[in-house]
């Protein structure tokens, strides 16, 4: 396999604090109260926008992303030169369908794409903040969101759409904001993280700080980077994002390149190499605090906690509509999860639909999305 | 529940006794249709009634035909997933040809009731003359075009007859607000009928039941 282009740290770096796209600066008059207790100020958010925002700014969709993910849902990348993350569904004629809907997607608290986060430049020092940046969570990813959509001059949202991480925000918004967002679509998600994940990203980071180059957090005030460490991070998330199935499909004990083992700890195996490459790729683009951020923020996320251990009672009164969605072969977010999150809708009352996708028939998401966002555009009056 | 199983040679656009089920929603009501199959009668009550519709089906297909159709249907199983509805959550609570196929069905009668204001059953019936007269002279277990199926790979596990459901009626002390019963042709059969002319010539039956309360 080849071993990815060589991006420089410039280029990923500068992302940090001048991010390709829109950025939204929100000056000391208006902090965001963090769950750790502090109160940010400045702080800035980066985001991407597509489509045009109808007169009645009912048609807006806030496109939430995952752990790794970005703002540049359905545009090139600015680091890698890739298409966006899910370009696949978002777009012209496409399941959420641009020249319908104004999509607004930013980069999370705590990201290392331009929204503030540990790879940002602290106003207060000039250098960038490491980890004297307070935790955050979920809910603060979510409340940042909320000055964003508020800024740009939208009252509710049409509809909510994530995955993964991106659909615990979902979620959140659908419990803080309930009656700012008028449709759900949180997909592969939970509303709480398993003690299992909980232990994979402890993994991660422990690999991270484990690496001497990580100095304390301070790395790049020093010059340094974290690589192996931010490589074994991810290679050991990325095995759970792949079924035992997958794996076996995609690699099986096929040999890399040879026809025998070499008795070495080279890299012998396909799926060691695919591992290696992933690891290699990611940090390129990532930045190690970032990663210890928002794994944290996953950890501790539970809205059942929030809501006196009731998640029915978070739901209580929704008018939201949601649209749950599951896949077979993920053990990161089992369809139980997904389950759990419907029947507590269906405890308090909501209207909800609930679907497992089977992980090889993909196509299924789109006919499911764009079915469920156009009764939901007929109910909102989206022409 | 896949109700597309059991009903899927019945002719016509609209199933008969999806038109007898209809009948007996109030326009504008929340309804739950447990065992919704590709929601053909979801979307019947949504388009005719302005019905408030949910589903529960069991089948995967099912369930992404109904949500790319823009019904809210949940991927579940009746038998399990109704527990956990609240009281009283709608006014009326639909299980169309889908009794016979639960595991528990007088725990989801009683689910029904409790969940819905009124409850909506329709079901093959077991008593009719023909597939009597298939016991009786081929000494097999009976089959027709509604239930075409061997007894080794049926998903019908709780066969009863009209005089059976009756007797779960009274026994989960609930009452009968509405009954019907249809013939093979879809064709309602006399009213003002005793049970047993019912029993003997009714293909299919429709009641609509309410709690105690």
């Amino acid at each position: 396999m080849a071993r990815p282009r060589r991006i420089s740290d410039e280029l990923a770096r500068q992302q940090a604090d001048q991010p390709a796209g829109d950025v939204a600066r929100f000056g000391v008059d208006e902090p965001l109260l963090l769950d750790a207790g502090i109160a940010l100020a400045p702080f800035q958010i980066a985001y991407r926008t597509y489509g045009t925002l109808n007169a009645a700014r009912s048609n807006a969709i806030l496109v939430c992303h995952a752990l790794t993910g970005d703002q540049h849902v359905a545009s090139d990348n600015p680091v890698t030169g890739k298409p966006g993350w899910w370009d696949i569904m978002i777009g012209p004629g496409k399941p959420i369908d641009t020249d319908r809907y104004f999509v607004i997607s930013s980069n999370v608290l705590g990201g290392c794409m331009g929204t503030t986060g540990p790879a940002s430049t602290d106003p207060a020092t000039g250098k960038p903040y490491g980890l004297s940046l307070p935790l955050i969570t979920i809910p603060d990813m979510v409340r940042a969101q909320a000055m964003l959509v508020k800024r740009l001059g939208i009252d509710t949202l049409f509809s909510v759409v994530g995955g993964s991480m991106g659909g615990m925000q979902v979620l959140q918004w659908a419990t803080q904001y309930r009656d700012r967002v008028f449709s759900a679509m949180p997909i592969a998600t939970a509303a709480r993280h398993s003690a299992q994940n909980i232990a994979f990203h402890e993994v991660g980071r422990q690999a991270i700080m484990a690496d001497p180059e990580w100095r304390g957090g301070r790395y790049l005030a020093e010059g340094s980077r974290p690589g192996a460490g931010l490589a074994v991070a991810r290679m050991a998330a990325h095995i759970t994002y792949l079924s035992d199935a997958a794996l076996h499909r995609k690699f099986g004990r096929r040999f890399q390149d040879r026809d025998a083992p070499t008795f070495s700890f080279d890299a012998d195996f396909q799926v060691e190499s695919y591992l290696r490459y992933q690891g290699e790729a990611f940090v390129e683009r990532f930045d190690a605090n970032s990663y210890l951020y928002v794994t944290r923020a996953m950890d501790y996320f539970d809205i059942a906690a929030d809501h006196g251990g009731s998640l029915a009672k978070a739901f209580a009164g929704t008018k939201t509509r949601f649209c749950v969605v599951s896949f077979t072969s993920d053990w990161l977010f089992p369809t139980a999860d997904s389950r759990h999150v419907v029947h507590a809708l269906n405890a308090a009352g909501a209207s909800v639909s609930f679907a497992e996708i089977t992980s090889d028939k993909g196509h299924d998401a789109f006919l499911l999305t764009r079915g469920f966002l156009e009764s939901a555009a007929r109910a909102r009056g989206i022409a | 529940m896949s109700t597309d199983l059991t009903m899927a040679a019945v002719p016509g656009p609209i199933r008969a006794d999806y038109l007898v089920v209809s009948r007996l929603i109030e326009p504008g009501s929340k309804v739950l249709d447990v065992g919704c199959g590709d929601g053909g009668l979801l979307k019947l009550l949504r388009d005719e009634k302005g019905v408030d519709g949910r589903g529960i089906e069991l089948s995967r297909e099912g369930v992404n035909r109904c949500v790319a159709e823009g019904l809210a249907v949940i991927q579940g199983d009746a038998d399990t997933d109704l527990a956990f509805y609240p009281d009283d959550a709608f006014d009326v609570v639909i299980l169309s040809q889908t009794i016979q196929a639960t595991r528990a069905p007088r725990v989801v009668l009683e689910h029904m009731l409790r969940i819905g204001k009124q409850a909506v059953v329709s079901f093959p019936n077991f008593g009719h003359w023909r597939l009597r007269l298939q016991l009786v002279t081929r000494g097999r277990m009976p089959t027709s075009d509604n239930l075409p199926y061997h007894w080794y790979d049926t998903p019908n596990i709780h066969f009863c007859t009209i005089r059976d459901f009756v007797d779960l009626v009274r026994e989960v002390e609930a009452v009968i607000d509405h009954s019907t019963a249809l013939d093979g042709w879809g064709r309602e059969v006399r009213v003002n009928a005793p049970w047993w002319f019912w029993n003997f010539f009714g293909e299919q039956a429709v009641f609509k039941l309410r709690g105690k309360r």
